[in-house]
């Protein structure tokens, strides 16, 4: 309140500047009381188990030593347990260093990073493309909008869970995907016809959220640049390619962003849709499932893939908002004025 | 590709009409035809894309198990059996236990994320402070954390002092992810907020109390609340950290239904498990339909997964 009369005060534009500041500094101490309780919370659950984590990943597991048969409680491991992991290096019964004999979970990891990554891209190619056509349909009046836009909160409110159990059911041996294709294709344990199950199911929850997004965009550009462009004689593939995407590449970005990261985690549908593996047991073994199936085998090198992980999502976020200049806070900021205005 | 090209093209011609909705002001235009039918074709694929798989789950959930692959698509062999044997708890099955189980987490990790996390969302949306940005680009950041990374230290942890299967054990996991979702839709609904309306309150001669109380609760209650449905739905959905942490009787409904287990070891009781998905999904889509617009207005300006 003290700034207000200050404000009104002619003068320098001195005081102003320090009200200005003294506002900000007292909303600053009221902001920290209201704000850390979010934020020890968030430390709690988040900042706790990964610190735990990361100090793991550098320790062994306890268990007998193999030569003198002596109970060890672990001790540094150094990057072993990270080697283990990226270079699918072992240890023998005697301690040395091997690479990882076949079905060991290890030797698994980079054939989960590129299912983890293959689902990434074509699930994410495939929601904003459809999301993308989706929003532009939503976008125009027609009678019953209200009906499509309701039904497109659905796939959404269902569960993953109960998603992938309803995509188990459509895609079991006889079931209706089979014999509305005359097929006999053995949708959950044949390796490429899993993954695809799990892209078809995945692409099919998530479009409609993509699309509310995308929508979002849409609503935010103005009839008159179109207006313009129909006088110029710009074609309906230009005004797409020239107006409509670089107007939407805001939200659609952040929107990728957000889908990127979520797939990138993906857990719930290839668990239950495929029992974690399909085809010859890790077809669509993603990095999060391949951490679930560690964690009972030995929590120091879990905690090392599970960090591992972790870096993996934050290096493609960091990328992703560095070379495509994406400004998530800013996006929505603007986003929020537009559909004050 | 070239369904998108086509649907894209028509927006263009027509998207002046979509505006009117927006802005009375834009007249009217006459529409073509085959465009009226090009869109209404679309529309009637998205309906479609949306609501076969689920009227599938549903009618299955109708259907005498006997006739579980009957490709019919409208109700056959009706019947209410597979509900019953879906509650039924003699093949060690607990869904209404279950239920009752993701309805206290729910309501747990939704009360505690609004409680702690309206404070938060207020400071943020209308106090100028240092350090602003750090905040909400950690908030934000917190809600794309990979929850498999809490995992292993969690199970550990929570092994280690007697929590495992416990119902604090599968809620403050959740708040991880439920918190900063709720900082950040409430954020972005209350920076919409007319705040101004507030100091009008106290020119009329309202108390603070009062201006509080009359003008900005009631101003504030619709976002409080569309927030506790996306917290509640997010909650609900959770099945990563509850299938490793819960117990037979704490587990929630998502782990329930993922583990259902049939009288035949190695047949699936499909119809039984498509009426326990059916129980699960169809309040959350009522929910859902009744509350569209602001749930709408919520995902869209937090951005962030439910």
């Amino acid at each position: 309140m003290s700034t207000a009369t200050e404000v009104v005060t002619p003068g320098p534009p001195r005081p102003v500047r320090r009200g200005r500041t003294l506002k900000r500094n007292r909303e600053t101490r009221v902001a920290a009381y209201l704000i850390a309780p979010t934020i020890v919370l968030l430390a709690i659950v988040i900042g706790y188990p990964i610190v735990t984590a990361i100090i793991q990943s550098f320790q062994n597991d306890p268990g007998l030593n193999a030569t003198t048969g002596q109970f060890v409680s672990g001790g540094f491991a150094g990057l072993s347990n990270y080697a283990h992991w990226l270079l699918q290096q072992c240890m023998d019964a005697s301690g040395n260093t091997i690479a990882c004999p076949p079905g060991n979970l290890g030797s698994g990891f980079w054939n989960a990073a590129g299912v983890t990554f293959f689902f990434t891209v074509v699930t994410v190619a495939l929601e904003t493309a459809i999301g993308t056509w989706f929003a532009i349909i939503m976008n125009r009046t027609f009678r019953g909008r209200g009906l499509v836009r309701a039904a497109i909160l659905v796939p959404w409110a269902i569960p993953t869970a109960v998603t992938a159990k309803l995509w188990y059911f459509i895609f079991s041996v006889a079931g209706i995907a089979n014999s509305l294709f005359q097929t006999h294709i053995l949708w959950t344990s044949d390796t490429w016809a899993s993954r695809f199950a799990i892209i078809i199911a995945d692409t099919w929850k998530t479009t409609p959220f993509m699309a509310l997004l995308i929508l979002a965009g849409l609503q935010l550009i103005p009839e008159e640049v179109y207006e313009a462009a129909r006088v110029d004689g710009a074609s309906r593939w230009r005004t797409f390619t020239t107006i409509t995407l670089p107007l939407i590449k805001p939200a659609l970005m952040v929107a990728i962003l957000f889908r990127i990261l979520d797939a990138l985690r993906m857990y719930d549908l290839p668990a239950i849709l495929t029992g974690g593996g399909g085809g010859s047991g890790n077809a669509t073994t993603t990095l999060s499932i391949l951490v679930i199936k560690q964690v009972r085998a030995g929590y120091n090198s879990a905690s090392a893939l599970s960090t591992i992980t972790f870096i993996i999502i934050f290096i493609v976020a960091f990328i992703f908002v560095r070379v495509l200049g994406t400004n998530v806070v800013r996006t929505q900021e603007a986003q929020q004025k537009g559909t004050k205005a | 590709m070239s369904s998108v090209t086509a649907g894209s093209s028509t927006a263009a011609a027509t998207l002046g009409l979509s505006r009117t909705a927006v802005r009375a002001k834009v007249r009217v235009r006459r529409k073509g035809t085959a465009q009226r039918v090009r869109t209404a074709i679309s529309a009637i694929v998205i309906v479609i894309w949306c609501l076969l798989p689920f009227y599938w789950m549903i009618i299955t959930a109708f259907r005498d198990v006997g006739y579980t692959y009957d490709t019919a698509f409208w109700p056959t062999h009706v019947t209410l059996d597979n509900f019953t044997t879906a509650f039924s708890t003699a093949l060690g099955n607990h869904l209404g236990q279950a239920l009752l189980n993701s309805l206290f987490i729910g309501v747990c990790v939704t009360a505690i994320a609004l409680l702690i996390g309206t404070f938060a969302a207020y400071a943020l949306a209308r106090l100028d402070f240092r350090f602003k940005g750090v905040v909400l680009g950690l908030i934000l950041g917190a809600s794309m954390f990979p929850g498999v990374a809490l995992i292993t230290p969690l199970f550990q942890l929570f092994t280690n002092i007697g929590w495992f299967g416990t119902y604090q054990a599968l809620i403050l996991p959740s708040i991880s992810f439920v918190l900063p979702l709720t900082v950040y839709t409430l954020t972005s609904f209350f920076r919409e907020m007319p705040w101004d309306l507030e100091e009008a309150a106290r020119i009329d001669g309202c108390t603070q109390g009062q201006a509080f109380r009359k003008v900005i609760l009631p101003l504030a209650a619709p976002a409080v609340f569309t927030t506790a449905i996306l917290a509640f739905i997010s909650s609900w959905n959770e099945y990563l950290i509850s299938s490793q942490l819960s117990s037979d009787a704490t587990q929630p409904v998502t782990v329930a239904i993922a583990s259902f287990a049939g009288s035949q070891p190695h047949q699936e009781p499909y119809t039984a498990v498509m009426a326990a998905g059916t129980i699960v999904t169809v309040p959350l889509v009522i929910l859902v339909l009744i509350f569209q617009r602001r749930i709408v207005a919520g995902l869209t300006a937090g951005g962030v997964k439910g």
